[in-house]
């Protein structure tokens, strides 16, 4: 192609070069002026035919090749993006795989330091709340929190995950912890801050729960909307059977969570987590998750100006179901959750033991691609005082522009063992930028 | 007699250390990838797919039972460019098997030496939909790509078990003539209709569309991910009308109300065409899948009189 090409260009500006001293004879230097841009428009065009067919043909011969055809003209205009290889082993676990296009200044140097960022997202909480409740008012709106999450593998035998999640006025690290993925014996090794394997709404960020909000029983037995969540080890294995899945988690915290769940006074007041997760497939479609969790630490009653004079302990019990059908060949159109937690708080205090128990009950349904309605009933006493029972209903409504947002409205009906009853309409929009994350299960 | 024991006790060692090592254990992500790894591994491999060739392959749900099936696995094959990110890194994560980690040995991206086409080049925003920034992952709906896809394998799998390469190098032959073989038949049923015009549900048929010629004018999502509105529907007829477009293409996961209201609108016959192995019942491997794919257009173009 190219002396083609070349022979073309010649015959053309010998063209250029020839015609002039004949028309000087004949016609005025206007009419010279004309012939020639007419000569210099025809040339450039015969160019850029000849410069189109060429990268036409060259890219197919790419594709021939088995390489991915740059685009016609592969010179990168000022302000695309290059692109920069990606080392082996970045790809997969949310690292980037194949050719990353770089953007802005793309000096080699900068550009490779870039791809061993972690995967960075951050997700918007914004909470409305419309109506009366004067035992636990939030507020009218609210930005309740914005989680920033980094998530990248450390080196060949770890990963680490950072969960920030930042309030209007507040801080908070929510979890950030290293998972070792290679240890033998089959164990499961994380270290750091986290949210605790007590039963499931506690593992789970407030941006996957089916809800607005947290039930009533996390909310009075389960340390609140943080939940168990504090730093320490976790180890978790596999229990070789040939029917089910079943995983055992065995947690050593420092022994600080929630207000009023547990306190440390002395480095040797931990507390500990225990839970034991089964896991069936009834169908291909539909499938069965059961668990048990055991707690125990100190709590804070027996705390008298600052001293632990009481030493009193909780021990909380644990009971979790979630049955889930989704259809396969219809999965982003229907599916259902039923799930239900059962908890029981035996609490020591000055007065006695303090026996309480809580649950809720709930089940979402998909409507359609976009469309989630729910529904939860709750039920729990109050840890401090057993005598107290606090029970709600709430139904929800939740719609996915895609897969990055949502909108959720609930009406939550809540009957408090003091007070008024409490009606409330409650609406949520949540947002996620950055990094694709994993979808909930 | 002696110069004969020594070669004779080498090839029985080889064979016992060979039954020793039992059956490489591969899991894929998709049955496309299985079907591909079947062909090479033969009775040398069993090969289990996570994901069913009629479900949508960007939603798979994370389901705990995968995880068992990664803990005994010593090859993890995964389409990649992405399209397993909502769900295969927490499953890897959590299986405890040092073999399959990304970057291990054990793991392979079966895109690494495929033709990706539809690589963004300018700045990508999630204002396009669920872009895939790495191109499209729907690569091995190309036999070209499928014949990359089974060296990666066939490679992969001699670098675990090196006293089978041999093995694995004939049966990768083997798989690439008679894909050869089945290429010109499928391109030869397609000639007479290159360049006919289609629309297709989302954007699962370009590696197809390029190698066999069609020509893809639009989209029942108005972008990738986003389910269709009303305005992009309009538009789309229009375009189809004033193209005389006759063919819309649906992978069977999704739902069929649009894709009929707009045949009913245009005229246009709605093919249920499955973009995977499994897809539809009768495509139980690669080969299939394009057999079946190729005469259901063939029936279609005939029927329709589309261009």
């Amino acid at each position: 192609m190219r002396p083609m090409r070349l022979v073309c260009a010649s015959m053309v500006a010998g063209g250029l070069l020839l015609g002039p001293p004949t028309a000087t004879a004949q016609e005025t230097p206007q009419a010279l002026k004309q012939e020639i841009d007419q000569l210099r428009k025809d040339f450039e065009a015969l160019k850029q035919q000849y410069g189109d067919r060429l990268s036409a043909l060259e890219s197919k011969l790419a594709a021939a090749e088995g390489t991915p055809a740059a685009p016609a003209g592969a010179q990168p205009a000022p302000g695309q993006p290059t692109a920069v290889p990606v080392p082996v082993g970045a790809q997969g676990a949310g690292g980037p795989s194949g050719a990353l296009p770089v953007y802005g200044a793309a000096g080699g140097s900068v550009a490779s330091s870039k791809i061993f960022n972690p995967d960075m997202a951050v997700i918007g909480d914004f909470l409305g709340a419309a109506g009366r409740n004067t035992a636990n008012p939030t507020p009218g709106l609210e930005m309740h929190e914005s989680e920033a999450a980094f998530q990248a593998v450390v080196d060949p035998y770890a990963r680490a995950d950072f969960f920030i999640s930042f309030g209007e006025q507040g801080v908070n690290l929510e979890e950030g912890f290293l998972t070792f993925t290679e240890l033998p014996g089959g164990l499961l090794t994380k270290v750091g801050k986290m949210r605790a394997a007590f039963g499931k709404v506690n593992t789970l960020h407030n941006h996957v729960l089916p809800w607005t909000d947290r039930p009533l029983v996390s909310q009075n037995l389960v340390g609140g909307e943080d939940g168990i969540d504090d730093a320490g080890f976790s180890v978790a294995r596999l229990i070789p059977n040939p029917w089910i899945f079943l995983e055992a988690t065995g947690q050593v915290f420092r022994g600080d969570s929630g207000e009023t769940l547990f306190k440390s006074s002395e480095r040797g007041d931990l507390s500990y987590v225990g839970h034991l997760r089964g896991y069936y497939d009834l169908s291909e479609s539909t499938n069965i998750d059961l668990g048990l969790s055991y707690s125990h630490g100190h709590n804070p009653s027996g705390i008298v100006d600052g001293v632990d004079v009481g030493r009193f302990r909780t021990n909380l019990y644990g009971v979790d179901a979630t049955l889930r059908w989704k259809p396969l060949q219809r999965s982003i159109y229907h599916s259902f959750v039923g799930r239900t937690e059962l908890i029981w708080s035996h609490r020591d205090q000055f007065d006695g033991l303090q026996k309480a128990m809580g649950y809720y009950v709930s089940g979402d349904y998909q409507l359609g691609r976009r469309w989630f309605a729910g529904a939860r009933y709750d039920r729990s006493d109050r840890a401090d005082d057993a005598s107290l029972l606090d029970s709600g209903q709430s139904l929800l409504l939740t719609y996915w522009p895609s897969e990055f947002s949502q909108v959720r409205g609930q009406y939550r009906r809540t009957k408090y063992a003091i007070g008024p009853t409490a009606n409330e309409l409650l609406f949520q929009f949540l947002f996620s930028i950055g990094a694709h994350g994993a979808h909930p299960f | 007699m002696k110069r004969m024991v020594l070669p004779l006790l080498i090839a029985v060692l080889a064979a016992l250390s060979a039954r020793a090592q039992g059956k490489l254990n591969v899991i894929t992500t998709t049955e496309d990838l299985a079907s591909i790894a079947r062909e090479v591994g033969g009775d040398r491999a069993t090969v289990e797919a996570l994901a069913k060739g009629y479900q949508d392959p960007h939603f798979v749900e994370a389901k705990p039972s995968f995880i068992l099936k990664l803990q005994r696995a010593d090859v993890l094959v995964v389409v990649g460019r992405e399209l397993e990110i909502g769900w295969l890194p927490p499953l890897v994560q959590q299986s405890r098997n040092s073999k399959i980690q990304p970057g291990s040995d054990g793991y392979l991206d079966a895109s690494l030496n495929a033709q990706i086409l539809e690589i963004p080049t300018g700045q990508v925003t999630r204002a396009m939909g669920d872009v895939h920034p790495l191109g499209n992952p729907h690569y091995w709906m190309d036999p070209e790509n499928g014949k990359r896809i089974a060296k990666s394998i066939a490679d992969k799998f001699s670098q675990i078990r090196p006293n089978d390469r041999a093995v694995f190098q004939q049966r990768l032959t083997d798989f690439t003539t008679r894909l050869d073989a089945a290429e010109k038949r499928w391109l030869a049923q397609m000639a007479p209709y290159k360049g006919t015009k289609v629309v297709t549900y989302h954007r699962s048929f370009p590696n197809f569309a390029e190698r066999f010629g069609l020509d893809i004018i639009g989209y029942i999502e108005p972008k990738p991910g986003i389910p269709p509105s009303p305005q992009h529907t309009l538009d789309l007829i229009n375009e189809m009308k004033r193209q005389a477009v006759k063919l819309v293409l649906v992978e069977p996961y999704f739902d069929l109300k649009t894709p009929n209201a707009i045949g009913r609108e245009t005229g246009a016959e709605v093919l249920v065409m499955p973009p995977s192995v499994g897809g539809v019942k009768e495509v139980t491997d690669y080969f299939k899948l394009f057999d079946y794919d190729i005469n259901l257009l063939v029936e279609a173009i005939k029927k329709t009189g589309a261009k």
